[in-house]
């Protein structure tokens, strides 16, 4: 680059995009090469639909904006959560921060050019890889957005490979309402309805659940652990059910409960959906990772993308987006999904999460999920007019308690004493457990009691 | 000409590729011995990676190095919109404050709701729009969302009845895919002679079964649609609703609004109009605007103000949700740092620059480049030479290659968008290599890349024996 030529931020334009960075001269030049009078002449548009501008945003510096949001997000209460249902905190350890912020992974783009992707590619293959290794499904998509767009999306895979027998989706009675108003969503356009099946005692109900299911049942979906917290037992009854009605085996789940419940492959599952941001990201408002794998007969009628290895012309291995013939790029409104933009990044962060931790941290976080709900559904149990847990079960990071008292009322008086719960129904409240907030057991088991007194 | 380079591993002894994890070290538990549950409801075993910290960040640290970002130098993807992503939204974004729990009570987080208002605001501002939504999490979700909220719309007016969206032969393959997710046949509108919408074939498309025409504006070859408010006119007296496909407002931005061309519903990239890094392929984010007619209809919650509080409520005929949560929220919270940081005067020099940029690089090519005047991106023709080869030997130039082979309207098409952060220098580095390739023989394109971590791909194998989990590599 010529000293010439060089921009100083001095000379570029005031006023303007702060990160241009065009000079006068710069644009004065590049104007003379097209032969235009000035850039507004290169706006093709009528004047009748021509806007000039004033939208009344007012530009600020970057400390400006950083203290605003800082300042405007400092509204929100500070509050310890004991929130759960489906979007978990666990600790981020800093290494996923650090790699994931490399730019030449957080500015790249889909991996249409694979032979300068390779390194994304390869780690979406490794988070594909733990995905398989965790389901025992052979087949793991390299990301959706959520838990409940990954099931409606799941949903309409069953359209497609059982569509000819039936139109009904069968959902637990547990599964909470967010998720299924998605799923409905996701079936609008195939004339398709949810219907749900009880649970008995915090699990799937087999005897109701086999009288619910008909020939018109393409998909059974459960979830272990539930939106409540409990372990099913059995759940290869549920798989056995779907499957004598030619139905697919959906679970729900996410990648800390695989390492240590029923392998779903094991139960029968077809397809296992959820969402992964729990490890790598936390619960952020929800941004989510929607986890999607299934067996490998359904290989071409999975949504989204998917990366595979293959050789390059050295023989040397390499990876690259595979089976694109599924994609709305190409299939257009023959495709499996419309998903373009999809959650890579995330899951980027969710597989250095994985190998962080390890196979026996992985293990090791999963049993932690189970011991902390026990203890402090024991402890909150010992309070006058608190029962818990619920259900007789086991429990992974989240339990049901039932008070005398009103159920809202409880979870305005914790949130007054500093602790965010969820407000079920009338008498029940749900409380969540997990290593980023056990230290304040104490402090919350005092809260309750002082709460419910 | 300056080369933009990513590190190339090669290796006279260990493997000619870094390994994968599992290859490096991998540990099996047995899970029944290590947990308290009963053996019924657990498995048996689990084999995964188990590495120390070091060799986990240099695994990480090798793979990022033979990986392309905008921070390694131009990514000119048509349709795509790859710029320079400010540094402070990242500091925005990881503020403890901004990652609360979404089921927090309304009471609870006044501060995320305050940015969520403001932005729905901003948004609405600045597409010309009444009403906002930011829960769909990408662009095709928010297009899905927009003809779920149409589709709702003509069943509340008794309309039910509309069975067909009308979308360009040129348009993003996701409008088809998001048209039939709805649950509508797609009519294709076959381009004009100027590679604009012709009226007279959108006429004859019309009909009382139009619930809407999806329209990206400009289009996918870069050009505006000049005649917008006839095409609005007559999508709107067959009683059909007009969809703007926001992945080109990058082009429009401050210039010109949707609402104000006659569109009643629209989808905003966050990621590509308002600077959040692509992170390989997302996440993004899709709000869509409606007008007044269709609030209504949007998705659950709507985050309002009762005067004294940020609430949330449920607009009157909702559609229901479309995202488990409040959508792609640390995404929201960039967009909204960048929206306050540039202002009327940023937005609006936004689209000059990235307009003056695209008609600059076009007019340096000694490419067929059809049509015109161009607005962001413009669509070159390779010619003879093969478009996806073209790209390939481009990466040996040190660029990333443009969009190729789309739309389909141009003969092995170059779609190139160079976004307005680049500068003439660079530019003209890019227009250097594709005049380079250009010149080139067949043999040295099928030949390329020569110079990049791996060689040409072998996408045939791939495809014909899928190998998606290092189970399939063993």
């Amino acid at each position: 680059m010529s000293q010439q030529t060089q921009n100083t931020r001095s000379e570029r334009q005031s006023g303007g995009s702060p990160y241009a960075p065009h000079t006068a001269a710069d644009v004065e030049a590049m104007l003379d090469v097209i032969g235009a009078e000035s850039v507004d002449d290169l706006f093709d548009v009528p004047p009748s639909v021509r806007f000039d501008g004033s939208f009344g945003i007012e530009a600020s510096s970057e400390q400006a904006v950083v203290r605003d949001v800082s300042d405007t997000l400092a509204q929100n209460e500070q509050l310890t959560e004991f929130l759960g249902r489906g979007r978990y905190n666990h600790y981020v350890p800093s290494v996923v921060d650090d790699l994931s912020s490399r730019s030449e992974f957080l500015t790249s783009y889909t991996q249409y050019q694979p032979e300068v992707a390779q390194g994304f590619l390869q780690a979406l293959f490794e988070y594909q890889s733990m995905l398989a290794e965790l389901t025992g499904l052979e087949v793991a998509n390299c990301s959706m957005y959520d838990a409940a767009t990954a099931l409606g999306e799941a949903a309409l895979l069953a359209d497609r490979v059982r569509g000819t027998s039936g139109s009904e989706v069968l959902v637990s009675d547990l599964v909470r309402e967010e998720r299924l108003s998605v799923l409905e969503n996701y079936l609008t356009g195939n004339d398709m309805t949810v219907a749900t099946y009880p649970t008995e005692d915090g699990i799937t109900d087999q005897e109701a659940l086999a009288d619910h299911v008909t020939d018109e049942t393409v998909m059974v979906y459960a979830e272990n652990p539930t939106a409540v917290g409990t372990i099913q037992e059995d759940l290869a009854a549920v798989g056995d059910v779907a499957d004598e009605h030619d139905a697919l085996f959906c679970l729900g789940t996410d990648p800390v409960a695989l390492a240590l419940l029923e392998e779903p492959a094991a139960v029968g599952a077809d397809v296992v959906v959820g969402d992964a941001s729990v490890l790598g990201l936390s619960s952020a408002y929800g941004l989510g990772l929607g986890l999607f794998a299934t067996r490998e007969d359904y290989l071409r009628q999975v949504p989204g993308r998917l990366v595979g290895a293959s050789e390059d012309t050295d023989d040397r291995r390499a990876y690259t987006l595979t089976l694109q013939t599924r994609e709305q790029h190409i299939r257009k409104e023959r495709a499996t999904s419309n998903i373009c933009t999809n959650q890579a990044w995330v899951a980027l962060r969710t597989a250095i999460h994985v190998a962080w931790l390890g196979t026996t941290g992985l293990v090791d976080l999963a049993e932690e999920c189970v011991q902390l709900p026990r203890e402090l559904a024991a402890e909150v149990d010992d309070i006058e007019g608190v029962t818990a847990p619920v259900h007789d079960r086991h429990h992974f990071r989240e339990f049901l308690m039932e008070t005398h008292r009103d159920a809202e009322q409880v979870a305005a008086g914790l949130e007054a004493e500093g602790f965010a719960v969820h407000a079920v129904d009338e008498h029940h409240v749900q409380v969540c457990v997990t290593d980023t907030n056990r230290h304040e057991c104490s402090e919350f088991v005092d809260a309750v009691e002082e709460v419910v007194a | 000409m300056q080369r933009y380079e990513q590190a190339v591993w090669s290796e006279t002894d260990g493997p000619r590729y870094e390994p994968l994890l599992a290859e490096k070290n991998e540990r099996t538990v047995d899970v029944q011995e290590r947990s308290s549950l009963p053996d019924d409801v657990t498995r048996d075993s689990v084999t995964l990676p188990e590495l120390s910290e070091p060799e986990i960040a240099r695994h990480y640290t090798r793979l990022s190095q033979m990986n392309y970002g905008v921070e390694n130098g131009p990514f000119p993807l048509g349709s795509c919109t790859m710029k320079y992503n400010p540094k402070f939204t990242e500091e925005v974004a990881a503020l403890p404050d901004a990652a609360v729990h979404p089921d927090r009570s309304a009471e609870s987080t006044q501060g995320t709701l305050a940015v969520y208002a403001k932005l729905q605001d901003y948004l609405g501002r600045i597409g010309g729009m009444d009403a906002v939504t930011l829960q769909p999490p990408a662009g095709a979700a928010g297009e899905f969302t927009g003809i779920l909220v149409a589709r709702a719309y003509h069943e509340h007016n008794g309309e039910g009845d509309r069975s067909e969206v009308i979308v360009p032969a040129s348009a993003h393959g996701t409008n088809f895919a998001s048209a039939v997710m709805a649950g509508y046949d797609v009519v294709e509108l076959p381009p004009g002679d100027d590679g604009r919408v012709d009226l007279d074939s959108l006429e004859a498309a019309v009909s009382e079964d139009t619930a809407a025409l999806m329209l990206t504006n400009p289009n996918t070859l870069g050009l505006f649609e000049r005649d917008i408010e006839e095409i609005a006119d007559v999508v709107h007296d067959a009683g059909g609703l007009l969809y703007y496909d926001g992945a080109n407002l990058n082009a429009l931005l401050g210039q010109a609004r949707p609402g104000d061309m006659g569109f009643d519903i629209m989808h905003f990239n966050l990621h590509k109009t308002f600077a959040t890094p692509h992170g390989g392929g997302g996440p993004g984010a899709g709000p869509i605007g409606v007008t007044e007619e269709l609030a209504d209809f949007l998705p659950a919650p709507q985050v309002g103000d009762d005067g004294d509080e940020y609430e949330l409520y449920e607009p009157e005929h909702s559609i229901g949700k479309v995202h488990g949560a409040m959508g792609n929220w640390l995404v929201l919270l960039k967009a909204y740092a960048y929206i306050e940081r540039l202002g009327d005067d940023g937005l609006a020099d936004t689209s000059s620059k990235a307009v003056l940029n695209a008609n600059y690089l076009a007019e340096q090519l000694d490419l067929d480049v059809p049509f015109g005047p161009f607005h962001h991106e413009f669509v070159a023709s390779a010619g003879e030479q093969d478009a996806a080869d073209f790209a390939k030997r481009m990466l040996d130039y040190g660029v990333h290659p443009p969009t190729t082979k789309w739309p389909e309207i141009v003969s092995e098409a170059l779609m190139t968008e160079p976004t307005e952060l680049e500068s003439k220098d660079t530019l003209d580095q890019l227009a250097d290599a594709f005049n380079a390739v250009a010149d080139e023989d067949e043999q040295s394109l099928s030949d390329a890349p020569s110079s990049t971590a791996a060689g040409r791909i072998d996408q045939t194998s791939a495809a014909r024996n899928p190998r998606l989990s290092w189970h399939d590599l063993e």
